[in-house]
């Protein structure tokens, strides 16, 4: 069947209504005045008249940044009128050329005011009120003396009874671009610091952004390369993105956006975009789109690995010099013949299937044609420029998804040069910024990212073979309390809400949950103390550069207005709470946020030549410097002798032989498998599935919006005004379902039930819809989520080998509500 | 009238992130329901499924839209007292003294360029950054764009180097009111009236 056209939303538009406001929207009297709106908070005035005050008319104009992880980076400047935040202003530095370029706020960075005035700001510390359920929103308030002296005693008693790995951070992003203040990665935090004061915590390896991939990297390539940076896609004739987005996610008019853009538009490479949706990547910059099933990448890279074969278009010298694995003759020792990745392509390997255009067509939803041509054109374009986005690793069968597209980059032999790839996502250029604030954790057991709620559920139960569990046989002992400081993974960026909610509500498990943040998020309603933070306008910081091509930066962002309400600074939470634990001197040294601040900058002018002094930094705010295009695995290329990759064989690893020994030693849940080569691999609740599946027959992803860094800025009412969550559905599913655009629907499956509006689109492959991930959850009274998170509906299994998240592979179905 | 200004919009670079929008909002603190520049996203196409396989045959493309400072401004020809006007660079401006917020303007304009502001009772709109044009800077949505697809300057020089487009789906025919605008356009833009897609987002204007 063909699907039926695009049922148009208004047949012809009216000549005085095209951009007509609906009556609910159109500045009625239903209207409520910003006034009100923020129902009296410090910094927002009524809406001012249609002639603005003089942007002039201000007390001085301050320096900040966005800190969210998105990873780009933006310097803001903060202009100030009586103590409060009127105005905020984009970088005025630099220009529109690669490498010197402005960076300029992306629509998150600009609606910053309204986070900082945000009615859900946290005012006071809080405690959850004694007897009342975990996340129950009963509250009292308390002194901050209170809440350190609760928190340090349990921290005691903990330690005392459980030992330091009952002591869990849990991950998160909020502040990922701060130094002090940054929450990511949990060692570099100010609660590891205040940790490792007292013997450590239970670490965590991996994160919910890229965990299969981080973990598929280093069978491959020894560890983590990443791929040519953006702007060397100048040196290439085609570029090809696997599920990249970097319009929709590093949105920065500094960082890939501008980037990707600016290089095609002087450049003028062929791109070729595959991902289920039609991406704002494709439609700015793609010359073809390919729509795919999710997390069926690996078996679109073998049918096109069978055209190349059967012509004769790899590199066959390349994977003779530079790789173990891709035929019989480069197998490692003592590997039976038909293991290699030519046998597994031809048929010739223990499955016996040739992977042919065909065969990848049934499982891609990509013509067998298509797949020749695309095969054909990447084959002799080279070097080709392949990236891949976080998207296709964030799958059941992630690790190989990831893996496979690096075999591409290695047949094509675009691997090491310029104009290339190594199929990583992009790489970029970095100043190598120090951080003398960091520690090191005593303790080296750890967890995956995502095992968190198995180890409150069933700590000591997990193990290295079954569970990934990284420096012991076995946990010792549950996870007994929770740090989330400036993050939502706790609750919303998890899977299964409703499963983790209910593992949550059971504080007998995880005894004290302590969340720090500045808003009321929904992992912040689950704590048992609640810290108020400041937001990063409040404090002094150096920040941390976004990925930007070739340009390096750092930002230096100023304290612009003071702390409101009763909120204080997680250094001075961290130690005050140091003070009682008897270790303050160890963990502040006897310097201020600010001593430190500048003992960052002046490290770093050691190994960053021309870094200004931390006094010149803060007055120009930002500081740029144009360095090299990022060319991943440029000196394995040049010489594989004198530069080995610290795989195994010091070689890439299409056949890996530690995965190969693996497979036979890892116990795996029933259909879980580990492979030595990249094979595509039919998962639960994956592509094949979905055809086969009549209650829950459609695949659901959850792309990065517009409206939000994963859930940051999400309860922004200008954000939530231009990008409202919509749940993307196909035209024809949605019009055999009866569904029209801006129809109220319900997806679900058995875990769980979340209402929004449709958007009805031809822009998302057919057996695949999109709810964009961040969203907030909201039960309402029956359970029902009507804030739209997609991980009410995603699973807890994990990956086989990284025992990561793989919130893209669920399966869901779609009603009108 | 010393010199007409527009804006020009090079629509191959849109990505509908409306960072546009929202610097305009912050630098004029307008609450929800009252947004100056807003972004359209107009699409469509069809699929042809056979099998298992499936092709597209689908376009799309965003189009961020202010006030176009029309030559022929409907809105001030139908308010009944003066108080939509244009300035010597043929900027239309709400004179707050004059509104008495009786919304024909909102009515008149094709592009819904003036909105009433029910904080102050008046319309209010887009004069293109008067006070930062003035000091010598760029408007609030021209400086914001991250991809640089804004920019705005004598409407005869931008026409003599881009061109006079100005027609493309889902705006209004360019007669109507002679708007001072011109578009570089999307590969795919369609031309106003084709109706060709749609308007994709409807509840965000």
């Amino acid at each position: 069947m063909s699907a039926p056209p695009v049922p148009p939303v208004t047949t012809t538009v009216p000549r005085r209504s095209f951009l007509k406001w609906s009556a609910a929207a159109g500045g009625g009297a239903a209207l409520v005045g910003a006034g009100a709106y923020f129902g009296g908070l410090p910094g927002v005035g009524p809406a001012s008249a249609a002639t603005a005050a003089s942007g002039l008319d201000v007390d001085r104009t301050v320096w900040s940044s966005c800190n969210v992880n998105c990873g780009s980076r933006c310097p803001l400047r903060m202009q100030v009128k009586d103590g409060r935040i009127v105005r905020v202003l984009p970088d005025d530095t630099g220009d529109d050329e690669i490498g010197t370029q402005q960076i300029r706020a992306c629509v998150r960075g600009r609606s910053m005011r309204h986070r900082i005035y945000n009615p859900d700001r946290l005012k006071t510390p809080m405690r959850r009120r004694p007897g009342t359920r975990r996340g129950g929103g009963e509250w009292e308030e308390i002194s901050w003396e209170e809440a350190y002296d609760e928190i340090a005693s349990t921290i005691q008693r903990l330690v005392k009874d459980y030992g330091n790995e009952s002591i869990y951070l849990n991950y998160g992003t909020g502040t990922l671009g701060g130094t002090i203040t940054r929450s990511w990665p949990p060692s570099q935090t100010p609660i590891a610091r205040l940790m490792n004061c007292v013997g450590g915590y239970l670490n965590h390896y991996g994160d919910y952004s890229a965990a299969n991939i981080e973990q598929a990297a280093p069978y491959t390539f020894g560890s983590w390369i990443g791929s040519n940076s953006f702007d060397d896609a100048r040196n290439s004739r085609l570029q090809v993105l696997f599920g990249n987005n970097p319009l929709e996610t590093r949105m920065s008019g500094g960082g890939e956006t501008f980037v990707t853009q600016r290089t095609r538009q002087d450049n003028g490479q062929r791109v070729i975009v595959i991902d289920p949706r039609y991406t704002d990547s494709a439609v700015s910059l793609a010359d073809e789109w390919v729509p795919i099933r999710p997390g069926t990448d690996a078996a679109l890279v073998a049918g096109m690995a069978h055209v190349m074969i059967s012509e004769d278009l790899h590199d066959q010298d390349f994977l003779d010099t530079y790789c173990v694995g891709f035929d019989e003759e480069h197998l490692p020792e003592g590997i039976p013949a038909g293991s290699s990745y030519r046998s597994y392509i031809l048929g010739d390997g223990p499955d016996g299937t040739e992977k042919t255009p065909a065969w990848a067509a049934r499982i891609t939803g990509i013509p067998a044609s298509t797949i020749v041509r695309l095969a054909r054109e990447i084959a002799t374009s080279g070097p080709v420029h392949i990236t891949q986005g976080w998207g296709p690793q964030r799958h059941a069968n992630g690790e190989n998804q990831a893996r496979s597209i690096f075999v591409l980059a290695a047949m094509t032999g675009s691997i090491g040069v310029p104009g290339g790839g190594t199929g990583e996502r992009e790489g970029s250029y970095g100043l190598p910024m120090a951080n003398p604030f960091a520690t090191t954790n005593p303790v080296e057991t750890a967890i995956s990212v995502f095992g968190w709620t198995d180890a409150i559920e069933r700590g000591p139960e997990m193990t290295a073979l079954a569970d990934g569990v990284v420096g012991k046989d076995r946990l010792d002992v549950p996870i007994k309390m929770i740090w989330q400081y400036a993050g939502n993974a706790l609750v919303n960026q998890h899977a299964d809400i409703n499963r983790t909610v209910r593992l949550l509500e059971d504080d007998t498990k995880c005894e004290l949950i302590v969340v720090i943040d500045n808003q009321m998020t929904v992992s912040a309603r689950y704590a048992d103390i609640l810290l108020p933070d400041v937001s990063n306008a409040e404090q002094l910081d150096v920040v941390q550069q976004g990925s930007a091509g070739n340009m390096g930066y750092a930002i230096v962002a100023d304290q612009v207005i003071h702390p409101l309400f009763d909120c204080r600074t997680v250094y001075e939470m961290c130690s005050q709470i140091a003070a009682r634990l008897g270790v303050e001197k160890e963990f502040t040294e006897g310097r201020t946020q600010e001593d430190w601040v500048r003992q960052v900058v002046e490290d770093s002018r050691e190994a960053v030549p021309g870094l200004p002094s931390f006094d010149e930094l803060r007055e120009m705010g930002v500081w740029k410097v144009k360095g090299e295009s990022y060319i991943g695995l440029k000196d394995f290329r040049d010489d594989p002798v004198a530069n080995p990759l610290t795989t195994p064989s010091g070689k890439i690893e299409i056949f890996s032989d530690r995965l190969w020994e693996m497979a036979k030693t890892w116990e795996l849940p029933e259909g879980d498998v580990i492979t030595a080569l990249p094979e595509y691999v039919a998962t639960w609740e994956g592509a094949e599935e979905a055809r086969t599946n009549a209650k829950h027959p459609l695949q659901c992803i959850g792309h990065h919006y517009k409206q939000r860094t994963h859930s940051s800025y999400g309860n922004v009412d200008w954000m939530q005004e231009a990008h409202p969550q919509v749940v993307w559905i196909n035209t024809g599913d949605a019009a055999d379902r009866g569904i029209v655009n801006g129809d109220l629907v319900d997806v679900f499956n058995d875990r769980g039930r979340i209402r929004l509006p449709a958007r009805v689109t031809a822009r998302i492959a057919p057996g695949v819809v999109s709810v964009p991930q961040g969203a907030w959850y909201t039960p309402d009274a029956q359970g029902v989520d009507v804030g739209g998170s997609v991980n009410t509906l995603t699973s807890w299994h994990p990956t086989a080998i990284a025992k990561g998240n793989a919130q893209h592979t669920t399966l869901v179905e779609i009603v009108k509500a | 009238m010393a010199t007409q200004l527009g804006f020009l919009f090079d629509q191959t670079l849109c990505t509908g992130c409306k960072a546009c929008q929202v610097a305009c909002k912050d630098k004029n603190d307008l609450p929800v329901g009252v947004t100056w520049r807003r972004v359209a996203e107009y699409s469509g196409g069809t699929w042809q499924q056979d099998g298992d396989t499936f092709v597209p045959n689908v376009f799309a493309y965003y189009t961020s839209i202010s006030c176009n400072h029309c030559e022929n401004p409907v809105c001030v020809q139908v308010c009944p007292t003066t108080a939509m006007h244009k300035d010597e660079n043929g900027i239309v401006t709400v004179d707050e003294d004059k509104c008495v917020g009786c919304r024909y303007c909102e009515w008149a304009c094709p592009y819904s360029a003036p909105q009433f502001n029910p904080a102050t009772g008046h319309m209010s709109k887009c004069d293109m950054c008067a006070d930062y044009r003035a000091e010598g800077q760029d408007p609030a949505c021209v400086a914001a764009c991250p991809s640089r697809a804004l920019a705005w300057g004598p409407i005869d020089e931008l026409r003599a180097e881009h061109g006079t487009l100005a027609g493309v789906e889902p705006l209004p025919d360019p007669s109507i009111t002679r708007p001072n605008l011109v578009i570089t356009p999307h590969r795919d833009a369609q031309p106003s009236g084709a109706g060709t897609g749609a308007l994709a987002n409807p509840e965000e204007l």
